[in-house]
């Protein structure tokens, strides 16, 4: 009987992959500093600290 | 629990009237398969978490600006804004190939600063004057010519003109003068090294 080599497949490792709470956190708090206004036509970007 | 059940379009919604939980309840929906999605093309944690990162990014932002247009579809949406970014991420890999240290092998052992460090330049320094000091000693047209040669840049044929011998002179006083030195320095049993 010959042998198989095979690899695992990667679908399982790939499965329950999630990024770090830190970059979660860090969504999170940018989006809640984040403020966009608008001027007219013009859009600006401000960064509440 | 509520939230949970709710659709990504009421929860896009709730977060652009200003509900932040609602964004949070989004990303934590579908993080698993937005990361799972990055790594499964880029197969490097610290890089699928930075793309991770900026699809975010450019989600909220344009979430915050009101460019979204709601259809129902955001994971689709999110999706190609990872996708589009991976694609970015090779280009620019591509043009900038990035260096992966490995265990067997270190690119800082074949790569060093050229300049030289603040103790190896103060002993240079040191070296020199005493260089300036020795050659004080050989004879003057010796002198004369390893002056104009070394810290003047003439070239031998200048030095003949302006000395006015020839230039098997000049180059037999240069050599003359290095000889010199060097005896000088066993004289005084020197060692300029840096």
């Amino acid at each position: 009987m010959g042998k198989l080599y095979t690899k695992p497949s990667l679908e399982g490792k790939l499965k329950n992959l999630n990024p770090k709470k830190e970059t979660l956190q860090f969504l999170l708090n940018y989006s809640k500093v984040l403020h966009i206004s608008t001027k007219g036509e013009m859009q600006f970007e401000t960064i509440l600290n | 629990m509520e939230k949970n059940l709710a659709t990504d379009a009421s929860l896009v919604r709730a977060y652009l009237q200003g509900n932040e939980a609602s964004l949070s309840t989004l990303i934590t929906r579908h993080q698993s398969r937005i990361y799972s999605f990055i790594y499964s093309k880029v197969y490097d944690k610290d890089v699928a978490e930075d793309i991770f990162q900026d699809t975010f990014i450019k989600v909220i932002n344009t979430l915050k600006r009101g460019k979204y247009n709601e259809e129902g579809k955001f994971l689709p949406w999110v999706m190609r804004i990872a996708h589009n970014l991976i694609i970015d991420h090779f280009r620019k890999n591509k043009r900038m190939p990035m260096f992966e240290n490995k265990g067997d092998f270190n690119i800082f052992s074949v790569l060093c600063d050229g300049d030289l460090n603040i103790e190896k330049q103060i002993i240079k320094d040191q070296i020199e004057l005493d260089v300036q000091e020795l050659i004080k000693e050989l004879p003057e047209d010796q002198l004369e010519v390893l002056t104009m040669r070394i810290y003047k840049d003439m070239s031998f044929k200048e030095i003949s003109e302006n000395t006015g011998v020839s230039i098997n002179t000049a180059l037999g006083r240069m050599r003359y003068a290095l000889i010199n030195l060097r005896k000088i320095i066993e004289k005084h049993n020197l060692i300029l090294t840096n």
